[in-house]
């Protein structure tokens, strides 16, 4: 049933490469009905998945205990069994919710695409799918060399899109990301290396070594794999100082592409920390946890403050991520050290700050692929994102203000929606563990306020003006739009009204892997 | 000759015996039914492939007195070897059908794979000086088959270098023979430990010399990007693919047979060697702008990681089938990309590849997967090859060298993308003329069928790792 989540639309894009000619809209009427089947199947994945993790069912002895509780759906073949790897996959609390997000923004968009038509529907709508098979086989991975080829992948087929379909300087952005990030990759597969040596009998399945943590008690080696991955995934992430892919890469892609890159992409490197990083290298991760919760406050700040200097508003979204993924990190790392803390209330605050990192996951990928798909609507009715250019938008597009103002409202953490909850996880969580560290971090989120809250009045209030590449008229979000953009920020909403729709699944996984790195 | 060593090499003997009837058929034929060679050819390199099949399921085994090891070592190259053949000459079908040296072409092709064969299955020193001579000696004429000025230049170099090295190869071997008092493995073996360090060690560098000359490997690459570009592309393709396999295999032999660590550390010098190698090829390659010379230093590139394989012999048990592996995978996809130089003989420079993507998809499909194949992007075999010699040089402490191959697979993905990029792009104003762009002429038909079975098999052999590996791994090396 995964197996079918991860590869239909992969298969629906080969289809697409095979068939004659059709006409665009038909292009699009598949890409839609595919991702829409995928959502619904990724839902029921999730009921099904409720009914497993509740304690009170009957056959939750049977489940294989994975590193973050119980792994529902799992698959486990031969792939090549002489290096240890299989073909593993399953998800858990914790990549249940990202495998969901996954399927909402792609859904988002496609729908999104129906409006925003490109050249080359066909080549655009088969990369996509591709890329979402990508993107969730990398959520189920449980192998880490499965993993490394969905994260390969996902690097190769987005830099198509945005050679293919960017703007600007694309040629230039696309070859940047790629460099830098498969550069990342490559650090990434040396830790593997490490890793599958280490284990003994050797292997590559992240379910089988965060069982046996083969580096544990070995300060130097688990240092230096724990440093090839995290560099390999920081550059993903990206956090402070391998960053310098992203604004470009973000600015130059299609807004879809962005929407994406930012929503799902950028999550890998994340979720990378939490899947493999921490329940396998525990003795590594809670040694160096200091230094990473700082790399996150720092990331925190540097994004805050660069994303304040920006005029461009497809930059300042870009650089937002950068503090949004720190807050993650932060909260991460603030776990680690729980170990070092004193007292019952440490676990209970490392469960709270992964768990708020977890969230911070999904709700970040709402909101700001909701930011990237308005981005792009910006663009195509004035032709430029240059905030300066706009002003009093609000008066002929009140839809347009009014979603743009909940989706910057979510992204700065009003209560209500759901960065607040992640926001406030990660950092009543990290204070007690890591006090300096998270009050060093706090006044991103000031300056996140202050930012967004600027660009909102620069380009929502005042008198209207436009750039001269608008032609004179700002027309309103229209219906294909709205249903792309209205969902996500309904979801987030949901979260922050009824966070525990997600935290249910979220807290449990979250905790047990603070117990991983605790034990 | 007894049963054993018959039967042990029926494949050699098959393309051997092609050779010969195809030379002889050829003078016979008109020129417009010299496909009836062609056809030989083929038929003799799939009969052979048929008899590695039936041959590699015994034990390992040597035969010819022991001069000769029948392994899983031998029994991978041929394949990798006998499929790289193969698709050579179909795709010289496009470049030769018809012309005056049709035949010849073939001929040769045929020969050098069985030098190459020689080479990789050679359990002694003089066996593998024939290997090396059965190797060259056909390359220096089918260098030059086009008759004009770049290819007789390719061809000298080529030639005066080779002529060079089977010196090298032959005093190496001689002094060999004077220290260990055998040119065999095994009896050297137990010769070695007892002679002086230093003549055992000159004879093994010598003798490793020559055999870097015929993988294209740092300090003897001098001769592969002029060759490459001065050669018929389909024959370029031959030579920085076959040839290698053969080199390679035996230079895992011969670390793995003669205590050579008495003389000196053997796995940290071909460590650095494959370590010159892979940051000369990859740099190299930056600046090109011609495609044949791309490819060329992006040939000598790849040796640098083949050659980490090698340098891990002792450490580790996955080194020879990690090897074997990245060989089959290498020749696979490289084949491909040269063949898809070959359907465009026009497009000789990179700018001349813009908007292939809209004319040709097919082909210009098959040219990525094989460039990316190249870099060693999953889920292509390259990848997988790649994995696994790091893996076993990681395992054999070469630490160093996993990190700077890494950084070099990160570089070599540059000059791999500047060839990509403009497959996808609009042919600009900047091109001169539109008969300049790629696509405008007709693509050859073999050549573009070679292209996209190539990028299909990298892709099956990368998805299908499990197997291949799993029969690398079941034998040990004979000897």
């Amino acid at each position: 049933m995964l197996s079918v989540v991860v590869f239909l639309p992969l298969l629906a894009a080969g289809v697409l490469a095979v068939l004659p000619r059709l006409a665009d809209r038909a292009v699009a009427a598949v890409w839609i009905a595919v991702a829409g089947i995928e959502l619904v199947l990724v839902v029921l994945l999730w009921i099904g998945y409720y009914a497993a993790a509740d304690p009170g069912a009957a056959d939750t002895a049977d489940r294989p205990a994975g590193p973050a509780g119980p792994i529902a759906y799992e698959t486990d073949l031969e792939w090549i069994p002489s290096l240890g790897s299989g073909y593993h996959i399953g998800v858990d609390g914790l990549s249940l919710p990202l495998v969901a997000m996954t399927a909402v923004l792609f859904l988002a968009c496609a729908v999104y695409s129906l409006r925003a038509r490109q050249p080359r529907m066909r080549g655009y709508t088969a990369l996509f799918l591709a890329l979402q098979t990508v993107s969730t086989g990398l959520f189920a991975a449980l192998d880490l060399l499965l993993f490394f080829v969905f994260f390969d992948l996902s690097i190769a087929l987005m830099y198509f899109v945005i050679a293919g379909w960017g703007h600007g300087n694309p040629a230039r952005s696309a070859l940047r990301f790629f460099l830098y990030t498969f550069v990342g990759s490559l650090a990434l597969l040396v830790g593997f290396i490490g890793l599958y040596l280490a284990a003994d009998p050797h292997t590559f399945d992240m379910v089988e070594l965060a069982r046996r943590t083969p580096l544990d008690g070995r300060a130097f080696a688990g240092g230096a794999v724990l440093l090839a991955v995290g560099i390999g995934l920081a550059v993903k992430t990206p956090l402070v100082p391998f960053h310098t892919w992203l604004p470009p890469a973000h600015t130059d892609a299609p807004a879809a592409g962005s929407a994406i890159l930012a929503g799902v992409l950028l999550k890998m490197g994340a979720y990378g920390f939490a899947r493999i990083a921490m329940p396998i290298l525990p003795d590594a991760w809670s040694a160096w946890a200091p230094g990473i919760a700082a790399v996150g406050a720092v990331s925190v700040l540097y994004g805050a403050l660069v994303a304040l200097a920006q005029s461009d508003f497809k930059r300042m979204v870009a650089y937002t991520s950068v503090n949004h993924m720190g807050y993650v990190l932060l909260g991460l790392g603030a776990a680690g050290t729980a170990a070092a803390g004193s007292g019952g209330a440490a676990p209970a605050a490392a469960g709270l700050a992964v768990s708020g990192a977890a969230v911070q996951l999904v709700s970040h990928g709402l909101l700001t692929g909701a930011l990237f798909l308005l981005a792009g609507v910006l663009y195509e009715r004035g032709g430029g994102y240059d905030m300066g250019s706009y002003s009093g938008l609000a008066t002929p597009a009140p839809r347009f203000a009014a979603v743009l103002a909940v989706a910057a409202f979510g992204s700065l953490g009003l209560p209500g929606l759901s960065g607040f909850i992640a926001e406030f996880q990660i950092f009543t969580g990290g204070l007690g563990l890591l006090p300096v560290q998270t009050a060093l971090a706090l006044p991103g989120i000031l300056i996140t306020a202050a930012l967004l809250l600027r660009a909102l009045q620069r380009l929502l209030l005042g008198g209207l003006r436009l750039p001269p590449g608008a032609g004179g008229g700002f027309g309103d979000l229209r219906a294909e739009e709205s249903a792309a953009v209205v969902p996500l920020l309904a979801l987030s909403v949901l979260i922050g009204l009824l966070p525990h729709t997600l935290l249910d699944v979220v807290a449990p996984a979250a905790s047990a892997v603070a117990d991983l790195v605790l034990r | 000759m007894t049963t054993t060593t018959l039967i042990g090499l029926l494949p050699e003997g098959i393309l051997a015996f092609a050779a010969v009837a195809g030379l002889l058929l050829g003078s016979w034929l008109p020129r417009r039914r010299q496909w009836v060679v062609r056809a030989l050819a083929l038929a003799a390199v799939a009969a052979a492939l048929a008899a590695t099949g039936a041959a590699a399921a015994p034990a390992a085994q040597t035969v010819a007195s022991g001069g000769y090891a029948v392994d899983a070592g031998l029994h991978a190259a041929r394949a990798a070897v006998l499929v790289g053949t193969g698709l050579v000459v179909l795709t010289a079908a496009d470049r030769f059908a018809g012309t005056r040296r049709e035949t010849e072409v073939y001929v040769l092709l045929l020969l050098a794979a069985v030098g190459s064969l020689v080479l990789a299955g050679a359990n002694g020193l003089l066996l593998l000086a024939v290997g090396y001579l059965l190797a060259s000696i056909p390359l220096y004429a089918l260098v030059a088959a086009a008759k004009d000025a770049p290819g007789t230049e390719g061809s000298l170099k080529f030639f005066l270098l080779g002529a060079l090295f089977s010196v090298v190869l032959l005093g190496g071997t001689t002094v060999l023979l004077a220290a260990g008092g055998a040119t065999g493995y095994t009896p050297l073996g137990a010769g070695l430990p007892e002679a002086p360090p230093a003549a055992a060690a000159a004879g093994a560098i010598a003798v490793l010399a020559a055999l870097l000359f015929k993988a294209g490997a740092v300090p003897a690459h001098f001769w592969v990007p002029d060759a490459t570009e001065g050669a018929p592309a389909p024959v370029a393709a031959f030579i920085t693919t076959v040839p290698k396999i053969g080199a390679l295999v035996a230079a895992y032999r011969i670390g793995a047979a003669l205590p050579l660590e008495a003389a000196g550390d053997w796995s940290l010098l071909l460590a650095c060697v494959s370590a010159a190698t892979m940051v000369l090829g990859n740099l190299a390659a930056f600046a090109q702008d011609g495609v044949l010379r791309l490819l060329a230093y992006s040939t000598v590139g790849q040796v640098g990681f083949l050659l980490m394989g090698a340098a891990a012999y002792a450490g580790s048990a996955e080194a020879l089938r990690g090897l074997l592996y990245y060989l089959a995978a290498y020749t696979v996809t490289n084949i491909g990309a040269f063949a898809a130089v070959c359907a465009l003989p026009r497009a000789e420079r990179i700018g001349d590849w813009r908007g292939l993507f809209g004319r040709r998809p097919w082909l210009a499909l098959s040219l990525v997967v094989c460039l990316l194949g190249l870099v060693g992007t999953p889920p292509t075999a390259v990848f997988v090859g790649k994995l696994t010699v790091f893996t076993a040089a990681f395992d054999a402490g070469l630490v160093w060298l996993v990190v700077l191959a890494a950084v070099m697979t990160a570089a070599s993905l540059f000059y791999y993308l500047r060839w990509i990029l403009p497959l996808f792009q609009r042919p600009g104003a900047e091109d001169c003329g539109a008969d300049a762009a790629a696509g405008a002429e007709p693509a050859g038909r073999w050549s573009t069928g070679v292209a996209i079975a190539a990028a299909a098999a990298s892709l099956l052999l990368g998805a299908g790792a499990g197997p291949v590996l799993e029969f690398l791994d079941a034998a040990p090396l004979a000897g």
